[in-house]
């Protein structure tokens, strides 16, 4: 990669949050500024370069016609693509609309639904082009993103940890909330990242960096059921942020159907 | 044959989400102007329904990554209202401390890095950076302080994990929040630099006859709770927020947009209208500063709103150095309750503007609707007639120069467009 690579920030559905860490990482901003050129990013400056990108950083899901070419363009124009935050790798919060009736949701919102263009759902950017790296989170952790960006100024693969939450329970000496307190927690399933915080406030894991590697949701869920957590609670807490990543989609469905069948 | 002009900004630059600008002239007169939105939708109001009430926060926080912490108070507020919940003083407290460090980070972000750039000439606060070291540090590093604060009490800056319906998860503990105290003591004082500095800064000549609309607290400088007061004299209550306010989808613009009353006027909400009506409840120190640079109230220049924020930045280091000296862990960091069917609405004020929420539960709780009116939404219509009166005095040949011009007007109100994306959609231009 060039000395001083062109990097560009790219927003899709989404609450900016993520690119948002790049300018609350205070500490590291102006050094990793010097570092790289930003070509493109609207939220910081005003200046505005066209590409080629060495690596576009790119935040949100895919939800309207328009966005689905834009980002076919934005990947045509850049080296590296990485993805960044919940809504780029699984398709966020919105992606709830994937379970429900679209035109209802629309309706609900809008007086006038007819001038809403929107797709049926929310997909993650690697449904539509190719995805040299993802970064997970919701938000992402700022020192992860600037280890990506580091890394792949320096020329090597970024380092990130794709154990669970739950190992990171055992490291910060939090005792287990599901076993003292019966609250149900998704660290078990869950990738690390965020610093295991929730249990530490006595409250359970809601899945912000999605599913950890091999993670066993089946296991899980037989343990909350068996613990009283009713299924349809269980069904929305894998809903949430990350829901529509493969494990958690995969389990919820089953979950639902499951209590279908019993009732 | 009188030719039409366009004036486009593509994509706004320096603001929340993405939203560009769109004037059409004919000659000389303006015939359109619009702030264009391409945030696709996301559908909060509605895919809240048959979430339970306990998630709400959590959700709600994902409109906005800059201000969530404006969306959970508002959101823990109206639930606590539809379920007749009654918080304690040291609950109350710790959301106010809360609310500072939002305050504090979202101010220091707009303040250094995205509008001073405006004044002095850079393409960003990066850029500026090479001029301006101390000033670009010194707002980095009171933004810092605010996320840390955040992370502290919220367990972290961006979608904080600790706010609940009825208090707080877990009450921080002493020592982690006094740790914070050397930080805020200099903090104040930088607070206090950036806002003289602020105060140098060149404004241009343009006051306008606004209808100021925020939060009035008798004996506090307003956050969480209040009557919604206008620069009129008028009053009301939360609960009749929706009969005055209204929000449109209409016909020539697909954005859904605020006004007021009966003739539907425009109004502002922020900073600058926090301050003008709330200017003697600010603390003891953003007081004495405004009476120092001589900052005259009502303030009706848009530009000089970076002031304001200013002045609140102060108040919000102040006021949470007060929270944290006498600081101790509450018995009760969460009230207990049992869900029930009902319906409730609170206002709070975001670092933008106040911003309204209402809900109703069901017996199971259960959401079955949610309404959320951001502060962006209610400044749109606001934005668009400060450019109809603001655009002869700036027009040009030069259109883009023209089109940097109202850039910076709309940057005045730092406008939050990501959180607008559950009521705007993309505008292109209406027919002639």
């Amino acid at each position: 990669m060039s000395a001083k690579p062109k990097v560009g920030v790219f927003k899709f559905a989404s609450c900016d949050g993520c690119q948002l860490s790049l300018l609350a990482a205070e500490d590291e901003l102006l050094t990793v500024a010097g570092k790289i050129d930003i070509a493109y990013f609207l939220e910081a400056t005003s200046h505005i370069g066209e590409g080629p990108y060495d690596i576009a950083l790119v935040e949100g899901s895919i939800t309207t016609p328009t966005d689905a070419l834009r980002i076919r363009d934005i990947r045509q124009r850049s080296k590296f693509l990485i993805t960044i935050g919940a809504c780029a790798t699984a398709g966020g919060i919105q992606a709830l609309r994937n379970w429900a009736d679209h035109d209802e949701f629309v309706r609900a919102v809008y007086a006038r639904p007819e001038y809403i263009e929107t797709l049926a759902t929310s997909t993650p950017i690697a449904e539509h082009v190719s995805v040299d790296f993802e970064l997970r989170g919701c938000p992402i952790n700022r020192h992860q993103l600037v280890e990506v960006i580091v890394s792949l100024v320096a020329g090597r693969k970024p380092k990130t940890p794709s154990h669970s939450v739950c190992l990171d329970c055992k490291r910060r000496g939090t005792v287990c909330i599901t076993v003292a307190q019966g609250v149900p927690c998704l660290g078990p399933v869950t990738q690390s990242g965020c610093g295991a915080i929730c249990p530490s406030y006595d409250r359970g894991c809601y899945g912000c960096f999605g599913p950890a590697k091999q993670c066993n949701t089946g296991s899980l869920s037989r343990q909350l059921l068996a613990d009283g957590t009713p299924a349809p609670e269980l069904v929305q807490l894998l809903r949430n942020y990350n829901g529509y990543a493969p494990e958690f989609r995969r389990e919820s469905e089953r979950l639902a159907k499951l209590n279908t069948e019993d009732s | 044959m009188t030719q039409e002009r366009l004036i486009k900004v593509e994509a706004l630059t320096r603001v929340e989400g993405e939203g560009g600008l769109f004037v059409r002239l004919v000659g000389n007169h303006i015939e359109d102007v619009q702030l264009t939105i391409f945030e696709p939708p996301r559908l909060f109001e509605a895919l809240l329904r048959g979430r339970k009430l306990e998630e709400v926060p959590d959700i709600t926080a994902r409109i906005c990554g800059i201000c969530p912490v404006a969306y959970q108070m508002s959101s823990v507020h109206a639930l606590e209202a539809a379920l007749g919940i009654e918080i304690t003083e040291d609950i109350r407290r710790l959301r106010r401390l809360l609310y500072c460090g939002e305050w504090i980070e979202s101010h220091a972000l707009h303040v250094h890095l995205l509008h001073a750039p405006d004044f002095l000439g850079y393409d960003s606060g990066i850029d500026m950076a090479k001029d301006y070291p101390n000033e670009v540090n010194r707002g980095l590093r009171l933004k810092k302080h605010g996320n840390q604060l955040l992370e502290v009490l919220g367990g972290r800056a961006i979608h904080p994990i600790n706010v609940a319906v009825g208090g707080f998860y877990r009450a921080p503990r002493r020592d982690d929040l006094t740790a914070l105290i050397p930080d805020f003591e200099w903090g104040l004082q930088a607070a206090v630099e950036t806002t003289c500095w602020l105060a140098t800064l060149n404004f241009p000549d343009f006051t306008r006859a606004y209808d100021m609309v925020s939060l009035v607290h008798p004996d506090e400088y307003p956050m969480n709770e209040g009557r919604v007061n206008s620069t009129t004299g008028t009053s009301w209550d939360v609960r009749d927020y929706e009969r005055e306010f209204h929000e449109e989808h209409v016909a020539h613009s697909t954005a859904l947009q605020s006004s007021r009353g009966e003739r539907q006027a425009c109004y502002h909400v922020g900073p600058l209208a926090r301050v003008n009506l709330n200017r003697d409840r600010l603390s003891p120190t953003a007081r004495r500063v405004a009476d120092d640079i001589g900052f005259e109230t009502p303030c009706l220049n848009p530009f000089r709103a970076i002031i304001a924020r200013g002045l609140e930045l102060i108040h919000a280091y102040e006021e949470a150095l007060d929270i944290l000296r006498t600081y101790r862990p509450p018995t009760i960091a969460r009230i207990k309750y049992e869900p029930h069917a009902g319906q409730g609405c609170a206002a709070t004020e975001a670092p933008r503007g106040l911003i309204y929420h209402r809900y109703e539960v069901d017996d199971a709780g259960l959401v079955t609707f949610a309404k959320i009116v951001p502060p962006t939404s209610q400044n749109q219509r606001q934005i668009e007639d400060d450019l109809r009166d603001y655009l002869p005095r700036i027009l040009t040949d030069d259109e883009s120069a023209t089109a940097r011009q109202c850039e910076k007007l709309v940057r005045c109100y730092d406008p939050c467009i990501s959180c607008s994306t559950h009521f705007l959609k993309l505008t292109v231009q209406r027919d002639g």
